[in-house]
């Protein structure tokens, strides 16, 4: 029966060609505009860490010392909170931060120097985040204790400084230190560059830099105390505080990450963080013991409303966009079903039941939606060209996958279905008695 | 023409009429709010900075190691700019306007005052005003015995003694600052307070924009007599003739260079290329919004084509018996022009309340101002011409059938 009535809308659609492909225009630009900007969402609202982003939290406290003035933990730690709660060892593997922008040249190496991205962290912060590795491998434990000169450097870097070779046990100067690279990452960009974001809250929606790409240069947070001393990048002070020393300053720039595998650790670490802060009250530095807070990853990506505004406006517009090119389409089947009365009025009297009608009506709207589909992916795979050629951070994450590749046929069938539901109720109500008497 | 025997007709197709209604309805919502979004990119994007943007360059210079004597090295690098031929005027710069980053810092009247009055950039740098060529309406500018070292200030800042050597007590603020701070009245001789350091305003200058955080105040600036020195954030700022940009950016990358080898240009700029930088999100947008409106205006002129073509071959017979019974092409065309305008008008009328509804939402959610009704009329007759052009072909099909169509049968 399916095959029939294929058989018939293909006849159909070929006897009114224009106004075929006016349909299948007007579903091909609706679905392509809107699975662009679904794509780019997909892409920027994925999980960072599939893996084990439920395990992964965020803790925070506020060592403000002005009392009432604000009363919410800062998006960063100080020096102090932060080393302190991370020499607890309290979680399953817990991971200092802290960036900083450096002066770099790899000594033997033809290039002028240049500023690079570092990022001062912890040995946990490599298996924790699930990163990849070309060469070499992650410092231990034991260099971040002692102040070890190593760094593990980006794929990017890598290939700027030393072709792509193997570099473990060379040489770079990071602001007139030497440091020896001990591993080499394979390609990651994790999207958003998750441990990273914070202040996005404040950011008015131009949150596109939460998805540039990783640092270029990691090394050990103890190293990087004695290396970048002072130019770390600062959250936000809360006194003024330039030129006094930023490990005991009033300013916030580290941020601590910890696994924790199980809810009860989760309830654990809660409570532990609530005591840190009751205790650090007790001795004076906290006003605010209260203001202890742990947000999952995922929960503090949505916190900062990592997803930039201007791509949740483009989203809504393109949806608006769809919906305009279904009430056209609707119209246009409309008036197709309604033209060929006479035609289902025969069919009708010959015994075929409403269903069916309804039935035939719908085959004619799905391979309209079918084409459309095809012509909305040719029309999303320009539309995704085009994001990628804008100046934005995001720009290289954006393609389309294999899921979202589906996901545009069935949102092209699903749409054209939808909208030929009421011309083919329509149609399939059409009373024979009165269509046979006017032939 | 008679509108009655239009509505009647259009009654037995409630359902496509009620079609193309919603669609035009929601394109003329849509319509209305993206040119009032592309308009708002556009003001933001032609937002005046204050300063001679054909004439200046900056140049933003890092050094490899901590230099010795860092004082008398600034000195000698802007005296060797100086020195190019065709610089009028440089300067060594804490912020620049427009740069894409900021250093800005809450302003108090009251040193007991709960939160801040606004927010506001700040500049620095010796000779910063006269560089960036920003016009004084008020008070004087800054004098040379007035200016501290940056890690002075901080120092003293740090040790919160406002009475202190170091710290700098008098600043030059914008317009549209003191209007803020002090509504219609003079700013001159008045106090600010940073954290606890009172400073007096000897100041006042038209326009100066800010680094970035445009969204805080775009022309909220304060500008202190702080000096330089040459670190990560700061520029040099040089002042030439528009025609001589290229080759005095030639000369002083050069002249910074020999002077000291370790150094590191991280960026070179005249003012289109920061303008371009600083607003290439709000152009891509606005570009889009374009792309999205003539889309927009496309697929609904085909549909109302698409349906207009159904209805004239449907009607053939009809407008048959009546081109038999006297009618003219004329009344034919104008027929199916009025149709389309009747269709039109009651999606506009409707599509006025959506745009009201969309303005309202994105009010809420991304803080844009409301709908100026401006912008209403001219929506409005942009889908009156797009229908009108749409329906011409059809409606000129129909107004040609001939009155012998009525004396055939199907």
């Amino acid at each position: 029966m399916f095959g029939y009535y294929l058989d018939l809308a293909l006849r159909s659609l070929k006897r009114h060609r224009a106004l075929t492909a006016l349909m299948v225009l007007a579903i091909a630009v609706g679905i392509g505009a809107s699975m662009t900007m679904l794509t780019v969402m997909h892409i920027l609202s994925g999980d960072p860490v599939p893996t084990r982003s439920s395990t992964l939290f965020f803790p925070q406290v506020n060592p403000s010392p002005a009392p009432g003035e604000r009363h919410a933990p800062f998006d960063m730690m100080d020096y102090r909170s932060a080393t302190e709660l991370w020499s607890a060892h309290r979680a399953d593997r817990q991971a200092l931060i802290a960036s900083a922008a450096l002066k770099l040249n790899a000594p033997g190496v033809n290039l002028p120097p240049l500023m690079a991205q570092t990022l001062s962290t912890t040995a946990d912060f490599f298996p924790m985040f699930d990163v990849p590795f070309r060469y070499g491998d992650a410092w231990t434990a034991q260099d971040d204790a002692q102040r070890a000169r190593v760094v593990v450097i980006s794929d990017d870097l890598n290939n700027k400084l030393f072709g792509g070779a193997d570099s473990v046990g060379r040489t770079l100067r990071l602001k007139g230190a030497d440091v020896r690279i001990v591993g080499v990452l394979a390609p990651w960009r994790p999207s958003p560059l998750f441990y990273d974001v914070a202040g996005g809250r404040y950011a008015e929606g131009q949150t596109a830099s939460f998805y540039s790409k990783p640092e270029d240069v990691f090394m050990p947070f103890n190293s990087g105390q004695d290396i970048v001393g002072h130019d770390y990048n600062v959250f936000t002070c809360w006194s003024t505080a330039q030129g006094s020393d930023l490990r005991t300053g009033p300013c916030v720039w580290v941020m601590l990450w910890v696994q924790l595998d199980s809810v009860a650790k989760v309830g654990a670490y809660r409570d532990f963080i609530a005591a840190y802060a009751q205790q650090q009250k007790a001795l004076g530095r906290f006003v605010h013991a209260d203001d202890t807070r742990m947000m999952s990853l995922l929960q503090w990506l949505d916190f900062n409303r990592a997803i930039p505004g201007d791509v949740r406006l483009q989203t809504w517009l393109a949806f608006a966009f769809l919906l305009i090119c279904l009430f056209n389409t609707v119209g246009l089947l409309l008036a197709k079903f309604l033209r060929r009365s006479g035609e289902i009025g025969v069919r009708r009297a010959l015994g075929a039941s409403r269903g069916t009608v309804f039935a035939q009506c719908l085959v004619e709207a799905g391979v309209i939606g079918l084409l459309g589909g095809i012509g909305g992916w040719l029309l999303a795979m320009l539309g995704l060209w085009l994001v990628r050629r804008q100046p934005v951070e995001y720009a290289d994450l954006v393609h389309l996958d294999v899921p979202m590749f589906l996901a545009t046929f069935g949102l092209a069938i699903a749409a054209s279905l939808l909208a030929g539901m009421l011309p083919a109720l329509r149609a399939s109500r059409i009373t024979p008695a009165l269509q046979l008497k006017t032939l | 023409m008679t509108v009655r025997p239009i509505v009647s007709a259009l009654r037995k197709h409630k359902i496509t009429a009620w079609l193309v209604i919603l669609e035009i309805a929601l394109t003329c919502a849509i319509v209305c709010n993206a040119v009032f979004l592309i308009s708002q990119r556009l003001q933001a994007m032609a937002m005046p900075s204050g300063i001679a943007e054909q004439e200046l360059l900056a140049i933003d210079v890092a050094n490899l190691r901590e230099e010795p004597d860092a004082k008398a090295r600034v000195q000698e690098d802007l005296a060797a700019l100086r020195a190019v031929p065709g610089v009028r005027q440089v300067s060594l710069a804490g912020l620049v306007p427009l740069a894409g980053s900021e250093f800005n810092t809450e302003v108090k009247l009251d040193p007991a005052q709960k939160t801040a009055s606004l927010n506001a950039a700040m500049y620095t740098g010796e000779n910063l005003l006269a560089t960036l060529g920003t016009r004084l309406v008020a008070g004087r500018e800054l004098q040379p015995e007035e200016f501290r070292y940056a890690d002075e200030v901080s120092k003293a800042f740090a040790g919160g003694d406002a009475q202190e050597q170091g710290v700098p007590h008098t600043l030059v603020i914008t317009q549209a600052m003191a209007e803020q701070l002090w509504p219609g009245q003079n700013p001159l001789g008045r106090q600010i307070y940073f954290r606890s350091v009172p400073i007096r305003v000897v100041g006042v200058v038209a326009h100066l924009a800010r680094g970035s955080n445009l969204a805080l105040g775009g022309d909220y600036s304060l500008v202190l007599p702080i000096r330089e020195l040459v670190k990560e954030g700061n520029s040099f700022l040089i002042r030439t003739a528009p025609q001589d940009r290229a080759r005095v950016m030639q000369a002083a990358l050069a002249a910074l260079k020999a002077r000291n080898p370790h150094r590191v240009i991280l960026a070179s700029r005249n003012w289109e290329q920061i303008r371009a930088e600083f607003f290439q999100n709000d152009r891509a947008m606005a570009g889009l919004l374009v792309g999205i409106c003539v889309a927009l205006l496309l697929v609904t002129a085909l549909g109302i084509f698409g349906l207009a073509s159904f209805w004239v071959a449907q009607r053939r017979r009809t407008i048959g018996v009546r081109r038999a019974l006297g009618a003219t092409r004329g009344d034919i065309l104008h027929y199916f022009q009025t149709e389309n305008f009747l269709l039109a008008s009651a999606g506009i009328v409707l599509g006025m309340v959506f745009a009201y509804g969309i303005n309202l939402f994105l009010m809420h959610r991304y803080e844009l101002p409301r709908l100026p009704l401006a912008y209403l009329p001219v929506g409005a007759a942009l889908l009156w011409g797009i229908g009108q052009l749409a329906v011409l072909a059809p409606a000129l099909r129909a107004a040609a059938v001939p009155p012998v169509v009525a004396t055939r049968s199907v």
